[in-house]
């Protein structure tokens, strides 16, 4: 996989994943050019498309697009259930997913992103493993925890 | 705001986040963003030291920021800085900036890199797959020289943790795919490829992606990764869907692991080991007998895995091309994914397809759902899917359903969606060329194309119907008339009128006899369009009318009144402007002859690969159009006339002769300086590249008519092969012909009735002769006066290359006319035809004679029978050279007498032919008169 980028209806960037070498304005202007091409397309229409040369393929979960592109000889359904595979690891880990939770918990949504795919190679398909590291992570995170100013507490900082 | 479910929650970050998406304009987002920016930036220049909490919240609202779209300059070093806090959610928030945001600032990548190596030796899991995955993430180069030695060790090391494993083999993998000669397996090969056995499902998916890619760059090193991922997959395939608990998605056991080992696979030949190789055929039958089972779950998801690892078997099939049985099926099930009602299935078993119709196994069972691909291509809603038919029509389209194919392709092309137009065009214009029997039929196909689709018909395409006119004089009358008919449109494009001008110009005299077509009227015709084109098409009709001047001379008048009008002649584009000019005087000084020279029909185009498909190889790029499918298009595109990219409008006028009189010469101004259209730089150059081969035909050999290109029967001989004959009269060596491609020499000696000849073919170009061929014939009476014996040549001559051809001779009786030699051969697909006669003459088989004057004149008057005498005066070309004549007579094969006549100047020779059935002795006598400079020559036979 070459990068996969989670966007509102709206064409709203959620989250951008690169594993390919590129420069800022490159990635710029593909993540333009491909939520372009994904919205204007109609529901009912097939998930896959070519672009460049790889693949595109994308899903939409609600108010939300999956977008993956992939090598031209990537299994097209296969990158599609990883899609679903990674929308029911956030929908575990938040509890009913929605837009929002990612919007305000976007690192979470990276970490859980990073230990499902690394490096654009599916590296641990198994929902319960993925789900374990991350809450292993934030077990080690609740004991770190240190008593924070009254300021700090109600946000004013 | 939702509530944050897990961990801290920074709720500053919270807030902020809030505050952007308040934000009710760009404006007022960009100025919070900037106040946030103020603060954190006094924040981290403050005098008091932040604690890691604050740090790790002003860096994720930077990373925030930064993934808003707006750019960061500062707070790497506080990056840099959580990477060692011994606080995981610190290192983990410094970790993703780095990740997100890397700076090839080379301070920081040695703080970045020592903060990994840190946590790698750290033996805490958790840290070690952080580390790694920021390894992963960035796949710097720098990162690459500093772990790639360290990253293996780590991956087959027996007490690391399965996680941590996972995360080496991938981030192993990102590294090998940036810097390939950093990651060296060497002695971790072996082990590497062992991970397949893992008992942890998790760590055989990781590490497969890494096998594979190193498989595809070193298939030996890791070939014995075959037996053991044929053993995995066969007992994934084989397991129950609950075997493999959380491995199991959707009732389909391990998905993704299953899809990755036969993409592995697909990196080398079948196995040859038969255990293992009927292993795996048990397995992608078993895949396939699922297919056909009843789905265990309704959900899409399951169909989905299922399917994923239905058409990866199918690629692996298709990948061994050598299972027919499996081709077949695959092609049956793929066939029944036409129909199904998942637009995603009717898709991928068009994309899936495709590959099958170029297997010779399964070529056929595709061509069996031609219907239901052209209901694809009429009915299917999204352009994608259409799409994905029109390949597989043009994948699987053959001489028996050519007509259909691009029939239906041409009536969709009328509604076809703009972005997929052009590339249709290339498609029924390549399938047109290369299934065309009737040329009527080719021409009718894309003069259509042209009509419906002008916009989207590149030069290629048009100058590739102009080639093919001019190669096949079968088509030109037709082609006169189909263009003439459609120009008669009001309305139409422009590029019908560049190929209705360029046709017309050349072969527009083949339906003048028609008086609803008669020159004027095609004149007319073609000037009504003149006043709507653009510069490169008015230039190349202007080119039409003058070569309408030598076709028809009633036109001449009309025609030099429209050049000589102000609108041609005082044209403020130079280039129309030095056409008209040139045009008009050639026209008017030239003599009909030299007219008739310069604008002479254009000779047949070279063969080269198709044009078209070139283009379309470069659009699609290479893996657009396989391998089989371009060799293919070279064989059979010759058949119809390959081509080169020649073609265009300047070359109308391009038969100019180099020897024509220099004022057309100069006139044209070919020889000046580049033009100065647009167009033109291209244009001139052709120009140059056809006046050097009217260079070559000075040489004489192929003056403006080359060997008929096209027909498979020998050509007749060429015009010049009775002069090429009697070169070699009075020789045995030497070239006997060459042209821009071959060059022929030959090498003969003879012994009394008896001769052999050497011939010597020699490639002139850098391409190869394909499909070479000689034969040797006796005409005539010939056959019973000559027994002609020719070993087979090599069918192949590689550019550059020489072959020899041995042919021997045995005279049986006199005879006086000479073998024919036709040779034919494919140049760039083209066939060439040419036919020459061999110098065998009978003067070969003298045997000479040595006589005493006496004896010569007793002889000599012995001949006085009609029969027995020929005498010929003739005027010499040359000055006489005692010494020139005889070594031609020398080279004759008789004895020259010397001191026989009593005349010093004659010079008298005698010699005896030697044939099978008998000898005949002849003597000779030349006489040279030299002041009147004629040379009587007597000839006596016995």
């Amino acid at each position: 996989m070459q990068f996969m980028l989670l966007f509102s209806r709206q064409g709203k960037l959620r989250l951008q994943k690169w594993y390919v070498a590129l420069s800022d304005t490159q990635k710029k202007k593909i993540s333009r050019e491909v939520i372009q091409i994904v919205l204007a397309r109609k529901p009912k229409m097939c998930s896959f498309l070519e672009w460049r040369d790889l693949k595109i393929v994308y899903k939409r979960y609600a108010s939300l697009y999956f977008c993956c592109a992939v090598e031209d000889q990537e299994n097209e359904l296969i990158t599609l259930e990883i899609i679903h595979r990674y929308v029911e690891l956030l929908d575990k880990y938040f509890g009913s997913v929605c837009e929002l939770d990612i919007i305000f918990n976007f690192e979470k949504a990276y970490y859980i992103l990073d230990e499902f795919i690394l490096g654009g190679e599916a590296q641990e398909t198994s929902k319960k493993n993925v789900l374990k590291a991350i809450e292993q992570a934030d077990m080690l995170q609740e004991e770190a925890e240190t008593p924070r100013s009254v300021l700090e507490e109600i946000g004013l900082t | 705001m939702p509530a944050v479910s897990k961990g801290d929650g920074m709720r500053g970050l919270a807030v902020f986040i809030s505050d952007i998406r308040n934000c009710k304009s760009k404006e007022a987002e960009i100025k919070r963003i900037n106040k946030e920016l103020a603060n954190i930036r006094s924040k981290f220049k403050g005098d008091k030291a932040l604690d890691g909490y604050s740090k790790k919240k002003y860096v994720c609202k930077l990373l925030f920021i930064f993934l808003l779209g707006h750019d960061i300059d500062f707070g790497h070093m506080e990056a840099v800085n959580l990477l060692s806090s011994n606080k995981y959610t610190e290192k983990q928030i410094g970790y993703l900036f780095i990740s997100v945001l890397v700076n090839s600032n080379s301070e920081l990548i040695r703080l970045i890199n020592n903060a990994i190596k840190n946590d790698l030796s750290s033996r805490n899991p958790t840290f070690m797959c952080l580390a790694l995955h920021c390894i992963a993430n960035v796949g710097s180069r720098e990162m690459a020289e500093a772990f790639a030695g360290e990253i293996p060790r780590i991956l087959v090391a027996g007490d690391t943790m399965d996680s941590v494993k996972q995360s080496a083999a991938l981030c192993l993998l990102r590294l090998y795919k940036t810097s390939p000669d950093l990651v060296l397996m060497g002695e971790w090969t072996s082990r590497v490829v062992h991970l397949l056995n893992d008992q942890h499902m998790g760590v055989v998916t990781a590490a497969i992606s890494l096998i594979t890619c190193l498989s595809q760059k070193n298939p030996d090193e890791f070939k014995t990764c075959v037996s053991l991922a044929v053993s995995r997959l066969s007992r994934i395939v084989s397991s129950a869907s609950t075997d493999l608990q959380d491995y199991t998605y959707y009732f389909v056991p391990a998905p993704w692991l299953s899809c990755k080992l036969l993409r592995l696979l697909q990196c080398y030949p079948p196995p040859e080991d038969g255990a293992v190789k009927g292993r795996l055929v048990e397995c992608l039958e078993t895949i396939l007998n699922k297919a056909q089972e009843p789905p265990k779950s309704k959900k899409v998801q399951h169909s989905n895995a299922k399917n994923a690892i239905l058409f990866e078997a199918i690629s692996l099939i298709i990948h061994y091309d050598s299972e027919p049985n499996l081709l077949v099926r695959a092609c049956n099930q793929l066939g029944q994914f036409l129909q199904h009602r998942e637009t995603n299935l009717r898709y991928l078993a068009l994309e899936s397809m495709c590959t099958l119709a170029s297997s010779e196994f399964s070529h056929e069972a595709v061509k069996t759902h031609i219907e239901t691909v052209i209901n694809a291509l009429k009915t299917e809603r999204d352009v994608s899917v259409r799409q994905r038919a029109a390949d597989l029509l043009y994948a699987m389209c053959d001489r028996s359903n050519a007509k259909q194919i691009v029939a239906e392709m041409l009536s969709y092309l009328e509604t076809a969606d703009y972005s997929i137009r052009e590339e249709m065009v290339l498609k029924v214009a390549i399938l047109a060329e290369k299934y065309a029997v009737d040329y009527s039929w080719y021409v009718d196909t894309i003069l259509n194309l042209i009509r419906i689709a002008g916009d989207y018909v590149s030069e290629e395409v048009w100058y590739r119907v102009i080639q093919i006119v001019i190669n096949r004089d079968d088509v030109q009358g037709y082609a006169a008339k189909t263009v003439f008919e459609a120009l008669q449109a009001p309305a139409c494009h422009e590029n019908m009128v560049k190929v209705g001008g360029y046709i017309l110009g050349e072969f527009g005299n083949l339906i003048a006899g028609d008086p609803r077509s008669s020159p004027l009227v095609q004149f007319n015709l073609l000037h009504s369009k003149f006043h709507l084109c653009s510069v490169p098409t008015r230039a190349l009709l202007l080119s039409a009318y003058i070569k309408f001047i030598n076709l028809f001379p009633e036109t001449k008048s009309t025609i030099q009144e429209v050049l000589r009008s102000d609108s041609q002649i005082r044209n403020s584009d130079v280039e129309l402007q030095q056409r008209a000019v040139e045009y008009l005087k050639l026209s008017s000084i030239a003599s009909t002859d030299v007219l008739a020279t310069v604008l002479e029909e254009m000779p047949p185009f070279p063969e080269r690969e198709s044009s078209i498909l070139a283009k379309l190889k470069k659009k699609k790029g290479p893996g657009a159009v396989s391998v089989n499918e371009l060799e293919e298009g070279k064989r059979e595109g010759g058949e119809l006339n390959g081509g080169g990219e020649r073609g265009g409008d300047n070359s109308a006028i391009a038969t100019s002769n180099a020897s024509t009189p220099s004022p057309s010469a100069d006139l044209l101004g070919l020889r000046a300086g580049p033009p100065v259209t647009a167009a033109a730089p291209s244009a001139g150059s052709l120009l140059v590249d056809v006046f050097s081969e009217a260079g070559v035909n000075d040489d004489g050999f192929l003056s403006s008519a080359p060997p008929s290109v096209v027909s498979e029967d020998p050509a007749p001989p060429l015009p010049e092969s009775n002069e090429l004959l009697n070169k070699f009269v009075c020789k045995n060596n030497g070239v006997l012909f060459e042209n821009q491609l071959l060059q022929i020499g030959i090498k003969s000696e003879y012994r009394q009735n008896l001769g052999r000849m050497y011939l010597f073919y020699g490639n002139k170009t850098s391409v190869q002769f394909v499909t070479f061929s000689t034969t040797v014939t006796c005409p005539g009476e010939l056959q019973s006066q000559l027994n002609v014996q020719s070993k087979p040549v090599e069918p192949l001559i590689e550019g550059g290359a020489q072959v020899q051809q041995v042919i021997n001779i045995e005279c049986l009786t006199d005879f006086s006319d000479a073998p024919l030699l036709n040779i034919k051969f494919r140049y760039g697909g083209a066939l060439q035809n040419l036919t020459l006669k061999l110098p065998v003459t009978i003067n070969k088989f003298f045997q000479p004679t040595e006589m005493a004057s006496h004896d010569f004149f007793q002889r000599w008057k012995q001949l006085s029978l009609p029969q027995q005498e020929a005498q010929k005066i003739f005027k010499a070309n040359h000055a006489m050279d005692t010494e020139v004549l005889k070594a031609k007579l020398l080279g004759l094969g008789m004895a020259l007498l010397e001191n026989v006549d009593p005349n010093p100047e004659n010079f008298v020779c005698a010699g005896v032919i030697q044939t099978k059935a008998q000898q005949v002795g002849s003597l000779l006598r030349l006489e040279p008169k030299r002041a009147s400079s004629d040379v009587p020559i007597n000839r006596a036979q016995q």
